[in-house]
Parts: C-alpha cells; structure tokens; sequence
C-alpha cells in the first residue's frame, strides 16, 4: 500500500441484504426488529433509511457493519458475506464517539494506525488530507471537548474517510446538532461524497434530510421491522434542504410513513 | 502573587497565634511547646541527619509497597471488569477488603512476617491494592460502550481495544484510584511505624512514637508537621498533574 494509492479513492461497494431477521430479548419479550428485510444497493449509491424509533434501522446498519449478527438472513459486500466490523465499511455514531484524551489528528489516526503498509509520516498525511476535506485542517491540536458538536462530527467524519472505506454507514450523525449546521453539514456531506464516491448507508428519523442526501430513500415500518416503501429522488445536487421539489418528495414519503403508523402494530411473539 | 501573599499571611497568623497561647502558659509548656521549640528540634533532626534518615525509609517503604500495589492492582482490575467470573470472585474480595481500613492488617502483618521489612510493604500493599482494583474496575465499566465499538469498526479487537481504548478511558477512574490507594497506603504504613519498631530502619513513624515515649512535644509536632508536609508534595507532585492533564483533555476542569 502506498500513499498515493491511499488518497486514491477505493471504489464503492455493491452491498446485497438478503433477507435479514433479527429478534432481540428484552424484559422477558421478544422484540422483532428486523422481519426478512431485504435490500440492494449499488455501487456508490446513496440511501437513506427512514422509520420511527424502533423499526429497526439500526440494526440493519450494525447488521451491516459487522457489529451484530443476523439472526438469519446475511448481508454480502461485493459478494462476500459480511462476518464482522471491517475497515471496508466505516461507521460513524449519533454521538461523535471522538476519544478525549486523543488530539483531533490522533483521533483521526486511531483507524489508520491500524492499516498496514503505511509509514507514520504517510499517515499524518493521509490523516491531514481528510481533515482539510472536512474544514478542520486548522485543528490538529485541538482537544474533543473545546469541538463544536458539528465540528465534532466533522471529525469523526475525516476519521471514517480515512480509512478509505468502500462503504460508508450513518447513524443519524447529525439529529443532535443544530439545524444550522447540520444545513451545513448536508452540504459538505454531499460534496465530498461526490468527489470521493462511497456507497453511503445513512440511518435517519428525518424524512426531509433522508430526502435531502438520499438517492433513494427506504421507508421502514416498526413491529415487526420491515421496508414498508422505496422512493426515488431523482433530483439533481446539490440539493437545498430548502428547495420546493425536494419538499415535494419529503411529503410523499411522510404520507407513506403516516399510512404506515397507522395500522396499529404492537405485538411481541 | 497575590494568593501566595494570602498564604503566607495565614500561616503566619496561625503561628502568632500559636506563640501567643504558649507564652499565655494557659497549658503546661511540655504539652503546648513553642513554635521556635519545634523548629529548633526540626534543625537539629535535619543537622545530625535523624530526620532525613527517617524519611527516607519511610518513602523507600511507602514507594516499594504503592508501586507494586499498583503494578498488580492495575491487571487485576481489568481482569475482574472483563471476567465475570473473576468479577465474582476476586471482585467480591476486593471490594470487601477494601472496607477493611488498612490499618487493620497490621496484626495480621507482624505475626505472619515479624518485626521485618516485609511486614512494612504487605501493609502498604495492601493499603494500595484493593482501592485500585476496584477503581480499575470502576473505571472500565464507566467507559461508554459507544468507545469499544467506534474502535472495532475501525479494526480494533481483542488486547488492542484495551489497550487503546479501555485503559485510556478509565484514566480519571485509575487516577482517583491511585490517588486513593497513596492515601491509604500512606496512613496504614504511619500506623504500622508507630505499632512496631523494626531495627532495619526507624521511619517517621518512629520517630513520632519515640517522640512521645520522650515526652518530647515539639518532636511529636516537627514530625507531624513532616508528615503533613509529604502528604501536601505527594498530592502536588504525583496527582496534580495528572489529573491536570485529565481535566485538560476531558474538558472538565471549572
């Protein structure tokens, strides 16, 4: 591995769910979070999975991360079974998850200190590219705590890039941020992902910003999950979380999320 | 300046103080000795070399007895946080000895090992090691689990992830422990010091005990006064900074 070829960006992976089920105990009760969720997605594709708490989005995307098992079903990337967390597809939380005693580079170095074939000098490098691509190349030094939690973010995203991963997998990176800079962050997010092509699997509760950053957008139903819905947005980027088209097709997937909700589902097995 | 002006000016006081309720001679001069007594007997123990001797075994017991403590009590704590079993076992006997103020195992001490040095550094040893497994322990299952597996999406596993991720985290835990286990170590082995000489070295503790065999007390008060003076450097020197350096990069000093 070389340098050159790590800032290279790695092509994205195709990533086939194959009818995924997953149960969870709890208190006695069986939860059923995940019902023969099937779901392709192709290389380098953006989608969004939306639902309502508990309709098992997030598992699917631990699922896919390696982070937990299905209890049938199997997830493959490019054709091969997913067996556990791997550097081809990286992660990044709700919370930032930044390590506070680590300075924002070594917070970024932490997954590329674990890639082989990289000289400490070429690491820093690789480290400080992602950091300028994100907008934090000024803040190297800089402890987690004095970040702004989208300043945080930020960095946790330079810290999954960095890697170079073929996949990328949200967990609704930006629901604690202010809406401000998360306007912000859709931007930066869909600009970066358009000059360094990821497959990106992005979890959300947000109809509009799955509309927003989504090529297509799956709408899960809770108890048991299942993908009740896909919609395609075909609009061009990038796209304004404020714009009148994109509004138009956050409704449509709101109407159906609300059709969904509607039947009343609550049942444990 | 100004704070160290404030300092000096309360210490100051308190010795005037001091000085005025000796010459009041409203108690017998051997039980309230001068200050100027305690800092002539404090001279004089630093001329002939007494007080530097005592000193000196005192910490090399203190030192020998907290490290190795440390050293064992650190693996130990990781083991009990990862293994239930061990958690269950050794976890439950740690946490119940650690009730045990330290000063008992004094008894226990001199009839397994005698008046010898050995009986020194189990005391301390024991005074050190319970309170860290149990921080360590603390520690680690105060580690959000959001860190472990952040680490392992980006390839970290097995020794790795405690080794970069877990230990690191628990740090403010394993300090405050540490902190701890000097606290305890320290009283147990003044304790034991004054208990039982040992002819292998009169440490301070001694010297306080000898201190009042004599009657002599602005010896028992000089030593006292070393005593506190150590603890002060302790905190200064072995805990200030680190826990500095936590507040610094966990963000969390005032």
């Amino acid at each position: 591995m070389t340098l050159s070829s790590e800032l290279q960006n790695a092509t994205p992976s195709k990533l086939s769910v194959q009818g995924v089920s997953k149960r969870f105990r709890s208190g006695g009760r069986t939860v059923h979070a995940l019902d023969n969720v099937s779901l392709e997605i192709g290389e380098g594709e953006f989608v969004c999975l939306v639902g309502p708490s508990g309709c098992g989005k997030s598992t699917l995307l631990n699922i896919i991360a390696g982070l937990e098992s299905a209890d049938e079903g199997r997830v493959l990337t490019d054709g091969i079974a997913i067996t556990g967390p791997g550097r081809d597809r990286m992660v990044m939380f709700q919370e930032a998850a930044l390590f506070p005693w680590l300075d924002v580079l070594d917070n970024v170095l932490f997954g590329l200190a674990l890639k082989p074939g990289l000289s400490r000098a070429e690491r820093i490098e690789v480290a400080q590219f992602y950091l300028k691509l994100v907008g934090l190349e000024k803040f190297p030094k800089s402890y987690v705590h004095e970040l702004s939690g989208g300043m945080k973010q930020r960095v946790a995203l330079a810290r999954s890039l960095a890697p170079n991963p073929r996949v990328l997998l949200m967990d609704e990176p930006f629901a604690a941020l202010d809406a401000l800079t998360r306007e912000q962050l859709y931007g930066d997010l869909q600009r970066i992902w358009q000059e360094h092509r990821k497959t990106i699997v992005f979890v959300t509760h947000n109809v509009r910003e799955a509309a927003c950053l989504g090529d297509r957008v799956a709408l899960f139903s809770p108890h048991p999950g299942r993908i009740c819905g896909q919609f395609a947005i075909p609009l061009p980027r990038l796209r304004d979380i404020n714009s009148v088209e994109l509004a138009r097709h956050a409704t449509e997937v709101t109407a159906a999320l609300k059709g969904s909700a509607a039947a009343p589902e609550e049942y444990a097995i | 300046m100004n704070r160290t002006l404030r300092v000096l000016l309360f210490f100051l006081l308190v010795v005037v103080g001091w000085e005025i309720l000796f010459r009041l001679r409203i108690w017998s001069p051997v039980l309230v000795p001068s200050p100027l007594s305690v800092a002539r007997y404090l001279g004089e123990a630093v001329m002939d070399g007494t007080l530097w001797d005592a000193t000196l075994v005192t910490l090399r017991r203190l030192l020998l007895g907290y490290v190795f403590g440390i050293v064992l009590g650190l693996p130990l704590g990781l083991l009990t946080a990862r293994f239930r079993v061990v958690s269950d076992t050794l976890g439950l006997v740690a946490l119940g000895l650690q009730t045990l103020p330290s000063v008992c195992w004094v008894p226990l001490a001199l009839l397994w090992f005698g008046q010898s040095e050995m009986a020194m550094f189990f005391v301390v040893v024991m005074g050190t090691l319970w309170s860290m497994i149990i921080a360590t322990d603390n520690g680690v299952r105060n580690v959000p689990p959001i860190y472990a597996r952040a680490a392992r999406t980006m390839g970290s596993s097995g020794l790795h992830v405690w080794l970069k991720v877990m230990l690191p985290a628990s740090l403010p835990f394993i300090v405050s422990g540490m902190k701890q286990g000097w606290a305890f170590a320290w009283r147990s082995l003044m304790a034991a010091e004054i208990y039982v000489t040992i002819l292998s070295g009169f440490g301070l503790g001694n010297l306080l005990h000898y201190g009042r065999e004599l009657n002599a007390m602005e010896q028992v008060i000089g030593i006292m006064l070393v005593i506190i003076v150590i603890g002060l450097l302790a905190d200064k020197i072995l805990f200030s900074p680190w826990e500095k350096f936590l507040h610094r990069r966990w963000g969390t000093e005032k």
